[in-house]
C-alpha cells in the first residue's frame, strides 16, 4: 500500500502554467522529498496529489486505482499542514479522534487508536488541553497524531518544520524519519530546505518552475548532479560554478566544484585568490575568495589560520570536478 | 497607550464621560422613571425626578387597553425567525464566498448589499398585492420571509467577513481528514466562528426588532409587532405620558435587557464586522 | 484555490441566497414598473388603462416633488454630518482612560436599541412638546417662550430624533477604529514635535478614513429609507414629508398606485445613484 503515480499531470491557473506534464513514480514506503525554490510548485504538486487542488490534466493513481477524479476525503492520503491546521475548539484528543469519528468509527476503539497515538508521540499527559495552549512543537506532534490513526496509504507533509525554531526543527526531523522508519508507510514531504532533503529522504525531487530537475537519492544528486541547477541547489555551502578560461580547459562551458572538494595552499595551486571573508565554525572554516573568475567558497579545517586580505592558492580534486554543456548539461 | 495618567486627568476624563453618557441616555431614564408615575406628575412643573409617587398602575392600564403578550410574541417569532432563517440560508453562501472565492464574488457580494438600497417605499404596492395572493398579509410567516430577505445582505456580508479570518488550511485539514462538506461546515467551520455568528445574531434581532416600514404596513392585528403596539399611541394617548412610557419602556425593555447582557458580541455585532 | 468539486459545491451552496434575493429584487420592481404606467386607482374603478409616461411628469411636476427631495437630502446630510462629527468625539473621549469605562459605552449605546417608533414618539411628546415636553419646562425655566419644535423647526426635530438614534453606531465603530490606531505612530508624532491638534488631523483622522466610509455607507442606506419616525411624529406636514413619505401618502392615503409607483421608481433610481456613487467608494475600501 501506498505507491503514487503520476502520469503527464499538468496544472494551470487561468493561463499560466505551474506544472508542465510530469511524470513521476513514488514507490511503496518511500520518503520521498520535493525540494526547489520557493514558488518551484512543490505545495501546488502536493496539493495536486492530496486532491486539495484539480489537475488540468493527465492522471493520478494511487496503489494502481485512478484517483484523479476523487475528492481528498476520499483518496486514503493524510496531510500535515504547514500551519499545522488544528482545530482550535477542539481538545487534542478530539483533534486526533476527528479523522475516526468522520470514518465513523466505534467510541471504544477511537479511545484506544487515540490513547495509542498520544502514547507514541509524548502527547498523553496533553490530550485534554486546547491546541492553543501547546508550545510549537507540541501543535506539530497532534497535527501528525492526527495523521497517523487514520492509518493512511501515505503521508503528504507541506514544510511541516518551517514555523519552529532551529533547534526544534533539528529534534522534529529526527522523530519524523524515525516515525517513517517504524511505520513503513509513504510519505511525501515539501521543503525548501536542501538540508531536511537530504538528510530524511530516500529520494529527492528536485523541481524548478514546476519542471522536474532531477530524481535521485541524496548522494546521486549530490555526487553527480544533472545539471548546473541541481548542482547549485544540493549541497551546503554552494558549489562553485565557473565559467570562462578554467571551464574551456577542462574542455565544459561550466564547471563545478565543491568547496570541500578544494585544496587550500599559501603558496601555489591552480588558481590564486584573495580572502574576503573567513567564517570560523570551529571544527571548519569557510572562506569567501575573491579570484579572476568570481567568487568562491573553500571548506578548510578549522585549525587553518587565514583571513581577510590573505592571498592562497587553490587547487581542486579532480575526481570530484563536475562539468557541464552549454545547455546546462552534465558531461559525463 | 502604556503610558502612566495622572489622577487629576483621570478623574476630569471619567467625569465628562460619564455626563455625557448620560445625557445621551436621559431620553430612555426618562422614560422609564416617567412609566412609574402619575399621570399628573408625569407633567409637573417643575418635573418630578425622583421623588414621586411610584405607581404600577400605568403598566396594568397598557396592558389592559392591548395586549401586550401578543405583540411581545410576535416580535420574537418574527425577529427571531427571521434571523434564524437567515442565518441558516447565508452560511453556505458565506462559506462559498469566503472560501472558493471567484472573480465575482466582490460583484455579488456588492449586488447583494444593493439590495438594500432598494427603496422598501417603492415597491410598498405590489408586496401588498403578493401578499394577498399569498395569503400573508397580517400573518407572521409573512413578516418572517420579509425581515429575513431585507437583512438576508448583512448577514451575508457580516458572516463572510468573519468566515475570511478563519485560515482556509483548517477546512482543508478536515477534508483530508475525510470529512464531507456538511461535516466541514457543521463540525468545523461553524464552532470556530460562534463569535461572529453570535454578534450576528444579535444585531440582526436588533435590526428585525426594530424594523419599522414593513411591519407597520403589512400588518393589522394578528401578527403586528411591538413596533405597531407603540404606533398606537401616535395620538392623542401619546398625550398621557405616564402610560405612553409604561408602553415605551415595555416595548424597548426585552432589546434593552438582551443588549446589555450580550455586550461584548454586540459591540462587535454592531461594527456589521466591516472594522476591526 | 480549489477544485472543480468545490467550485461546484459553492455554486450550488450560495444558489438559495442568490435566488431568494434576485426574487426580492425583480418580482416587485417589475411590477412597480408596470403600475407605474398604468392609470391604476384601486378605490375608484381600478386599472384604469394604460398611462404612457403621464405618471412620471405628474409626479415630478406635483409641487410636493421637489421640496421631498430637498426634506430627503436635509436629514441625510444633516444626521450624517452630526452622527459623523460627534461621533469622532465621543470616541475620542471614550478611548481616554477611565473610571467605569464599560458603563459608560453602554450608556451611549443604548439609544440603538430604541426602535424608532418608540424614540419618535416619545422624543415627540416628552420633550418637544410646547406645553408639557421637558425642552419647554427649561425654555419656561430660563424666561423664554416654549417653541412648537414639530411645527416651527420640524428638520431640526426629525434630525435630532434620527441622529440620536444613530450616534452610537457610528461612534462605536470610530471607536474600535481609534484602538486599532498604533500608539507608536502617536508617540512618534509627539516626538518629531507635533502638537495635539496636528497629530488629530494628520494622524487620527487620515486613520479614521475607512471608518468614516462604512459610517456613511451604513447609514445612508438606512437613512434614505426613514419611514416610522417622520410617520409617529410630523406626518409628513410642516414641510418635513421626504420621499420616502410622499410615496407612501400617494399609495396609501391617495390610493393612486400608478402615481406612487411612478414615484417610487424615482425613488429607485436616486437610490441606486447614491449607491453606485457609495459602492465605489466601498469597494476600493475593501480591497487595502
Amino acid at each position: 500500500m501506498g505507491q503514487i503515480e503520476l502520469q503527464k499531470v499538468t496544472k494551470r491557473f487561468g493561463e499560466t502554467e505551474v506544472i508542465p506534464p510530469l511524470d513521476l513514480k513514488i514507490g511503496e514506503g518511500e520518503f520521498v522529498v520535493f525540494v526547489g525554490p520557493s514558488g518551484c510548485g512543490k505545495s501546488t504538486l502536493l496539493r495536486l496529489i492530496a486532491g486539495l487542488e484539480d489537475i488540468s490534466s493527465g492522471k493520478i493513481l494511487i496503489d494502481g486505482q485512478d484517483a484523479t477524479n476523487l475528492g481528498p476525503a476520499k483518496r486514503g492520503l493524510a496531510m500535515v499542514f504547514q500551519s499545522y491546521a488544528l482545530y482550535p475548539h477542539m481538545s487534542v484528543r478530539k483533534n486526533i479522534a476527528f479523522p475516526l469519528k468522520m470514518a465513523g468509527m466505534d467510541q471504544a476503539a477511537i479511545d484506544a487508536k487515540v490513547e495509542g497515538a498520544a502514547k507514541v508521540l509524548n502527547l498523553a499527559s496533553y490530550l485534554d488541553r486546547r491546541p492553543g495552549q501547546l508550545s510549537g512543537g507540541q501543535r506539530q506532534r497532534v497535527a501528525i497524531g492526527r495523521a497517523i490513526v487514520r492509518e493512511p496509504a501515505a503521508f503528504l507533509f507541506d514544510e511541516p518544520l518551517s514555523n519552529l525554531d532551529a533547534a526544534l526543527r533539528v529534534n522534529m526531523r529526527l522523530e519524523i524519519t524515525e516515525l517513517h522508519q517504524n511505520l513503513k508507510t509513504t510519505m511525501v514531504y515539501v521543503t525548501h530546505d536542501q538540508v531536511e532533503a537530504m538528510t530524511m529522504a530516500d529520494k529527492i525531487v528536485v523541481l524548478q518552475a514546476g519542471r522536474i530537475e532531477q530524481v535521485g537519492t541524496p548522494l546521486e544528486l549530490y555526487r553527480a548532479p544533472r545539471n548546473t541547477f541541481v548542482a547549485g541547489f544540493i549541497g551546503s555551502p554552494k558549489m562553485n560554478l565557473l565559467t570562462g578560461a578554467p571551464a574551456q580547459a577542462k574542455g565544459a562551458t561550466t564547471i563545478g566544484i565543491r568547496p570541500e572538494h578544494l585544496d587550500v595552499s599559501k603558496e601555489s595551486g591552480d588558481w590564486q585568490g584573495k580572502v574576503l571573508v573567513a567564517e570560523h565554525l570551529g571544527s571548519d572554516t569557510f572562506l569567501h575568495v575573491a579570484t579572476d573568475y568570481g567568487q568562491m567558497t573553500v571548506r578548510v579545517s578549522g585549525e587553518m589560520s587565514v583571513g581577510h586580505g590573505d592571498s592562497i592558492w587553490m587547487t581542486p580534486d579532480q575526481t570530484h570536478l563536475h562539468r557541464f554543456g552549454a545547455d546546462g548539461l552534465r558531461i559525463a | 497607550m502604556a503610558r502612566s495618567i495622572t489622577t487629576k486627568r483621570k478623574t476630569i476624563n471619567t467625569a465628562f464621560a460619564w455626563a455625557v453618557g448620560l445625557l445621551i441616555f436621559f431620553p430612555i431614564l426618562w422614560t422609564i422613571l416617567t412609566s412609574f408615575k402619575t399621570e399628573a406628575d408625569a407633567i409637573a412643573f417643575p418635573p418630578k425626578f425622583l421623588f414621586f409617587d411610584w405607581t404600577l398602575e400605568n403598566y396594568a392600564v397598557v396592558q389592559e387597553r392591548s395586549d401586550y403578550m401578543r405583540f411581545l410574541w410576535n416580535s420574537i417569532i418574527i425577529a427571531g425567525g427571521s434571523t434564524l432563517l437567515g442565518i441558516i440560508i447565508a452560511i453556505p453562501a458565506a462559506w462559498s464566498m469566503a472560501f472558493v472565492p471567484s472573480r465575482r464574488t466582490k460583484d455579488i457580494l456588492m449586488w447583494m448589499l444593493s439590495t438594500k438600497m432598494l427603496p422598501a417605499v417603492g415597491v410598498l404596492y405590489p408586496m401588498y398585492l403578493i401578499f394577498i395572493k399569498l395569503g400573508w398579509l397580517d400573518t407572521r410567516i409573512g413578516l418572517v420571509i420579509v425581515l429575513m430577505l431585507i437583512n438576508l445582505p448583512i448577514i451575508i456580508w457580516m458572516l463572510y467577513t468573519y468566515f475570511k479570518e478563519i485560515p482556509g488550511e483548517i477546512l482543508e485539514a478536515a477534508r483530508m481528514d475525510g470529512a464531507s462538506l456538511k461535516s466541514e461546515i457543521l463540525y468545523v467551520l461553524t464552532p470556530m466562528a460562534v463569535p461572529g455568528i453570535a454578534s450576528t445574531i444579535l444585531l440582526n434581532v436588533i435590526l428585525a426588532w426594530n424594523e419599522a416600514f414593513w411591519t407597520l404596513n403589512l400588518t393589522a392585528a394578528n401578527a403586528a409587532p411591538l413596533t405597531a403596539f407603540i404606533a398606537s399611541y401616535s395620538s392623542p394617548e401619546g398625550l398621557f405620558y405616564a402610560k405612553l412610557s409604561a408602553a415605551s419602556t415595555m416595548a424597548i425593555a426585552p432589546i434593552l435587557i438582551m443588549g446589555w447582557f450580550s455586550q461584548k458580541q454586540l459591540v462587535r455585532g454592531l461594527t456589521f464586522g466591516a472594522v476591526k | 484555490m480549489a477544485t472543480k468539486a468545490s467550485r461546484t459545491a459553492a455554486r450550488i451552496m450560495m444558489a438559495p441566497a442568490v435566488i431568494l434575493l434576485l426574487g426580492w429584487m425583480l418580482v416587485p420592481l417589475i411590477m412597480t414598473l408596470w403600475f407605474s404606467f398604468r392609470n391604476y386607482l384601486p378605490l375608484r374603478g381600478g386599472d384604469l388603462g394604460f398611462a404612457g409616461f403621464d405618471n412620471y411628469v405628474r409626479f415630478v411636476t406635483s409641487s410636493a416633488f421637489w421640496p421631498a427631495v430637498m426634506a430627503t437630502m436635509i436629514i441625510v446630510v444633516g444626521t450624517l454630518v452630526i452622527t459623523v462629527v460627534l461621533g469622532v468625539l465621543l470616541a475620542l473621549l471614550l478611548d481616554q482612560p477611565m473610571w467605569g469605562q464599560g458603563i459608560v459605552r453602554i450608556l451611549v449605546i443604548a439609544p440603538f436599541f430604541v426602535m424608532p417608533t418608540v424614540s419618535g414618539l416619545v422624543w415627540k411628546n416628552m420633550f418637544l412638546d410646547s406645553v408639557n415636553g421637558l425642552f419647554a419646562h427649561i425654555a419656561r425655566f430660563i424666561g423664554a417662550t416654549p417653541v412648537e419644535w414639530m411645527i416651527e423647526a420640524p428638520f431640526f426635530s426629525i434630525i435630532l430624533i434620527v441622529s440620536w438614534q444613530w450616534l452610537p453606531f457610528a461612534t462605536l465603530i470610530l471607536l474600535t477604529a481609534i484602538q486599532s490606531l498604533d500608539s507608536e505612530q502617536l508617540e512618534a508624532a509627539e516626538i518629531d514635535g507635533a502638537p495635539k491638534i496636528k497629530r488629530f488631523w494628520y494622524i487620527i483622522v487620515p486613520h479614521l478614513g475607512r471608518a468614516i466610509t462604512v459610517v456613511i455607507l451604513i447609514q445612508t442606506i438606512f437613512l434614505l429609507s426613514i419611514f416610522a419616525e417622520i410617520y409617529v411624529t410630523t406626518a409628513g406636514a410642516f414641510g418635513s414629508k421626504t420621499l420616502t413619505y410622499l410615496i407612501f401618502q400617494r399609495v396609501l392615503e391617495s390610493q393612486n398606485v400608478g402615481l406612487g409607483s411612478a414615484g417610487g421608481v424615482y425613488a429607485i433610481i436616486l437610490a441606486n445613484i447614491v449607491a453606485i456613487f457609495l459602492m465605489r467608494i466601498v469597494g476600493k475600501n475593501l480591497d487595502s
